[in-house]
């Protein structure tokens, strides 16, 4: 087998060194009758072209060649072909997680540069490194709150992605935690009249996502002002990072939980993407997850470690701040390179050329007899849209020509039949929104 | 920079894997930033350009971001592939950490999770055009059942951790189906820190329980600690000392007896592949690390992959959607599931970690023994040649890892981190220190089957040598690292007052 290294004459040679004569007396703790005797029913073995020709064919029972306007927390940005080359260097690819320091430089520096860069883009002071993903980053920011506040009711809009809510609701549900779900105006803002104080006097955390489910921006300032006067904290959810290349970042929140996919990481059926709490310097000792923290060597030399362990399961075990161990290092790898090569500039431009094509797309759908704006608040590149009929019907008939359509918020949202999210990227070439536009439009044109 | 390697502090001729290189200076990408440099630049915009201020208002808007990195496509490669070379790697050798199944990690399985139709495919998009993605799930599940011994299966945990946290509120779930979810789950004084951790995000308390002298359970002392309040066990086996537990059906049978359930951490699963199932030997419920035994890449601490598998009386539990494949013969994702735990991830899972670890799978098909006996072959291998050396403070048969510890060499004043940094001078990653917490001292070695016999010798002469070290030249051993860019680094003062981004200067 091409992955193994040992000649039948190395292994047995090895076995004799041991003093034993067959490789199955390695195995005799393990009681006789519980040792398999047949071989496994797997398939394979494989030739490495076997397993591409196997690959190859799955992809072609995908989406190859679609256009897609899905966004609702996976977004399709452009990503350069630097940056998935250095994430497949061995030494960073097929390296463990850093705890032997002067080992693993390379890991820790690139890890304090992605802190940074967290910092910089969500206006936080401090970052980590790195949670699952957007979802189990927001529930890991709800406890952390939650800790920090010694309060158990938390208030999540309804406009946070409900797969969000739902990892949210299945950790909360053994840990005593009262989830109650706050609902939208006609904006698609978070209804701030539902936030009493009298409510938040005992809330733990105001739980919202900008720009939300819906596309729209959340204002930020506003909701952690009412939300601090009552001494709970204001959580923010970011699922579309690359917002942040223009629209103002949640500085007044106590704790972003930000999904880091936009950052030059492919959408891969959903996942592996890259989780990251942000926050104050003052919760850093209540914050999950790894941290590279500067420091020197007995010569001065500047060096980084893995640092503030204490809060880690493999010292505190149940008094840790969380069980995560394994995290997503190798795309927090993969963002950092890519916002080190799109750099100030392009972030921004990236930013812009997301606006602008989304409101494009946005024009030219609301040409169309029957469609409207559902929410006048104030969008990215995503925004929401009325239909004159359901939208799995029309998504159906798209389909045929070889166009994702949009999500549907019906299934999450039962008030929201008739209404779907639409997502535009830079990625997204002009012709292809018309194309679409006219598809939507001669759809809605035949007879029901 | 680094006073120089004097003849003293090189490892040995003939030894060392070794020999100093040159090692590029190099600073943070801030550091070489300048404005009006791009790494990367943008089709021109094709539809008419907004103004965001109007667009969005002013409130909602920023400027660009004070002190981002402005650098070019050549210094962002030169860069990373600078910090690249400071890190170790299982590319470059032996890197055997315990408990962490540091093996080959095969670049076909990179080739085909780039591929178009795969790396390019949307989680909500419809399942008639994702077809090929629920297959790749669905026959990574088959695998996985038949590799366990378990009857069903999420993919959905994104690691180890998580997965253990999904298999204890699918007992939770369970066992409060049959009205009552109780309160507490056994722990023995050897596991992993996640497993506390995790028990206690599933609502459970925590009953620690001791290994006996031979470092297994003691089945009597568990006998009184499973009592109705007990909903489960969570045991890695083989064991972090590597060895097998002999009486692993007598604990099920315990546990079993009371109402409660057997969780296996499969941590240690590269042990097992092939040779035994989990499922055959009284396992209710387990998780995998395909990061570990199924070679996906750990990437520096990541991403990894923690499916679950569990027997019958568990599916109903499973966190939603699932993978099922219809009788038409297609692939769908169930997400009706009333009894389910509910999700524990946004979308379907870390779907190229899953796919990694089937191209991996389907490598090896049946032959996936050969690596476990490869596997185990080289511990012992190890262990033979080390015993003489080093102390072993469990004297059981070893499988997939040996742990020895450093009390022969403590009386010199020289302790497991000492060598372990030492080995770094030979050109080894070091072993997994001061773990398991049964052990003072631990030296926790885990060689996997990627070891040609050669790299073992290498490695065993490394150790040799650092003993001799120990003993005749301590201060040596102490002071190691001597060929790094960096030495030891004060990892109090990082802790004290920790500063954890670049800043630029005032």
């Amino acid at each position: 087998m091409r992955y193994l290294p040992k000649s039948p004459s190395e292994r047995q040679e090895m076995l004799s060194a041991i003093g034993t004569r067959s490789v199955e007396e390695l195995f005799t703790s393990i009681p006789e009758k519980f040792r398999l005797r047949a071989p496994l029913d797997l398939p394979g073995p494989l030739s490495e072209s076997e397993i591409i020709q196997y690959f190859q064919a799955r992809a072609a029972e995908n989406a190859r060649g679609y256009v897609s306007f899905l966004g609702a927390g996976v977004y399709q940005h452009l990503r350069s072909v630097a940056a998935d080359a250095l994430i497949q260097r061995g030494e960073f690819l097929t390296s463990y997680t850093p705890y032997q320091a002067e080992f693993a430089q390379g890991t820790l520096t690139a890890i304090f540069e992605f802190q940074t860069l967290m910092c910089q883009i969500t206006g936080q002071e401090v970052a980590n490194a790195s949670m699952y993903d957007g979802s189990t980053a927001l529930t890991e920011a709800v406890l952390m709150a939650e800790r920090l506040t010694s309060r158990r009711h938390i208030l999540v809009a309804r406009s946070v992605h409900p797969e969000y809510r739902q990892v949210l609701n299945t950790y909360a549900k053994n840990l005593g935690l009262e989830i109650e779900e706050i609902g939208y105006t006609s904006s698609g803002q978070l209804d701030r009249a539902a936030l009493k104080p009298e409510t938040l006097a005992r809330t733990a955390a105001v739980v919202v996502q900008s720009p939300n489910f819906f596309g729209v921006l959340e204002e930020i300032p506003a909701l952690a002002e009412v939300a601090h006067a009552s001494g709970a904290l204001l959580v923010t959810a970011i699922t579309e990072a690359v917002s942040l290349g223009i629209v103002r970042p949640p500085a007044e929140a106590d704790i972003v939980a930000m999904e880091g996919q936009a950052f030059g990481i492919p959408p891969s059926y959903g996942g592996p993407y890259v989780g990251v709490i942000a926050t104050r310097q003052k919760f850093v000792r209540q914050m999950p997850g790894r941290l590279a923290g500067q420091t020197t060597d007995a010569s001065g030399n500047r060096g980084f470690v893995l640092t503030l362990a204490t809060r880690e399961q493999h010292i505190r075990r149940e008094k840790a701040t969380s069980n995560i161990c394994t995290n997503e290092a190798l795309y927090a790898l993969a963002a950092t390179i890519h916002l080190c090569l799109i750099g100030k500039e392009g972030l921004r431009e990236q930013a812009l050329q997301n606006l602008a094509k989304a409101r494009f797309a946005q024009a030219e759908l609301e040409k169309i007899p029957g469609l409207r704006r559902v929410f006048n608040g104030p969008t990215f590149n995503e925004f929401s849209l009325e239909f004159p009929r359901s939208v799995k019907m029309i998504n159906a008939e798209l389909l045929r020509e070889k166009i994702i359509g949009p999500f549907a918020l019906g299934t999450q949202y039962p008030e929201l039949t008739k209404r779907a999210v639409i997502c535009v990227t830079e990625t997204t070439p002009r012709a292809e929104i018309e194309r679409f536009a006219a598809a939507v439009r001669r759809i809605l044109e035949r007879p029901v | 920079m680094n006073p120089k390697l004097t003849d003293l502090e090189a490892p040995t001729k003939n030894v060392g894997k070794a020999r100093a290189h040159v090692s590029q200076n190099e600073g943070l990408i801030f550091e070489q930033s300048a404005p009006g440099k791009r790494g990367m630049e943008l089709p021109p915009l094709d539809v008419p350009a907004v103004d965001p201020a109007k667009a969005l208002g002013s409130e909602f808007t920023r400027a660009a971001i004070e002190g981002f990195p402005e650098v070019s496509e050549i210094e962002v490669i030169r860069h990373f592939t600078r910090l690249s070379t400071w890190n170790y790697a299982i590319d470059l050798g032996m890197y055997p950490l315990g408990s962490c199944t540091m093996k080959y990690n095969p670049r076909v399985n990179e080739f085909v999770a780039r591929l178009d139709g795969l790396a390019n495919e949307h989680p909500e998009q419809p399942a008639e055009v994702s077809q090929g993605c629920l297959r790749i799930l669905h026959d990574l599940q088959k695998c996985l059942l038949s590799i366990t011994g378990m009857d069903s299966a999420t993919l959905q945990p994104a690691a180890g951790a998580q997965g253990e946290l999904t298999g204890l509120l699918m007992i939770r779930a369970y066992l409060a189906s049959h009205g009552n979810p109780r309160h507490k789950v056994l722990i023995p004084d050897s596991a992993h820190g996640t497993n506390p951790a995790s028990v206690v995000i599933a609502g459970y308390e925590v009953q620690n329980i001791k290994s006996n002298s031979r470092g297994q359970i003691d089945t009597d002392h568990l006998r009184e600690f499973v009592t109705d309040d007990v909903a489960a066990l969570m045991l890695t086996n083989p064991s972090t000392l590597g060895v097998f537990e002999e009486r692993i059906a007598e604990i099920a049978a315990i546990l079993h007896e009371r109402g409660a359930l057997l969780y296996m951490d499969g941590a240690n699963m590269n042990a097992l592949a092939g040779i035994t199932r989990p499922g055959d030997f009284g396992v209710d419920v387990m998780h995998l690390n395909l990061h570990k035994t199924f070679s996906t890449p750990h990437g520096g601490g990541g991403p990894g992959a923690g499916p679950v598998l569990a027997k019958k009386v568990l599916e109903p539990f499973l966190p939603v959607p699932v993978v099922v494949q219809k009788p038409d013969g297609t692939y769908a994702l169930d997400h009706n599931r009333p009894k389910s735990v509910g999700r524990v991830r946004a979308f379907a899972g870390n779907f190229g970690v899953l796919l990694r670890a089937l191209a991996y799978t389907l490598a090896y098909g049946p032959g996936i023994r050969q690596a476990t006996e490869d596997a185990v072959l080289n511990a012992n291998y190890i262990r033979k040649n080390l015993e003489p050396y080093f102390d072993l403070p469990y004297n059981l048969p070893s499988m997939h890892e040996v742990v020895f510890s450093d009390a022969r060499q403590k009386v010199k004043g020289v302790n497991t981190m000492d060598i372990a940094k030492r080995l770094i001078d030979y050109g080894f990653h070091p072993y997994t220190t001061a773990f398991p917490l049964i052990v003072p001292g631990a030296m926790m070695i885990e060689p996997t089957e990627s070891e040609s016999k050669q790299e073992c010798d290498l490695f065993i002469d490394a150790m040799r040598s650092i003993a001799a070290e120990a003993d005749a030249t301590p201060d040596l051993v102490k002071t190691a690292p001597h060929s790094t860019r960096v030495g030891r680094l004060d990892e109090v003062a990082a802790a004290r007052k920790p500063v954890l981004r670049w800043k630029p200067a005032e």
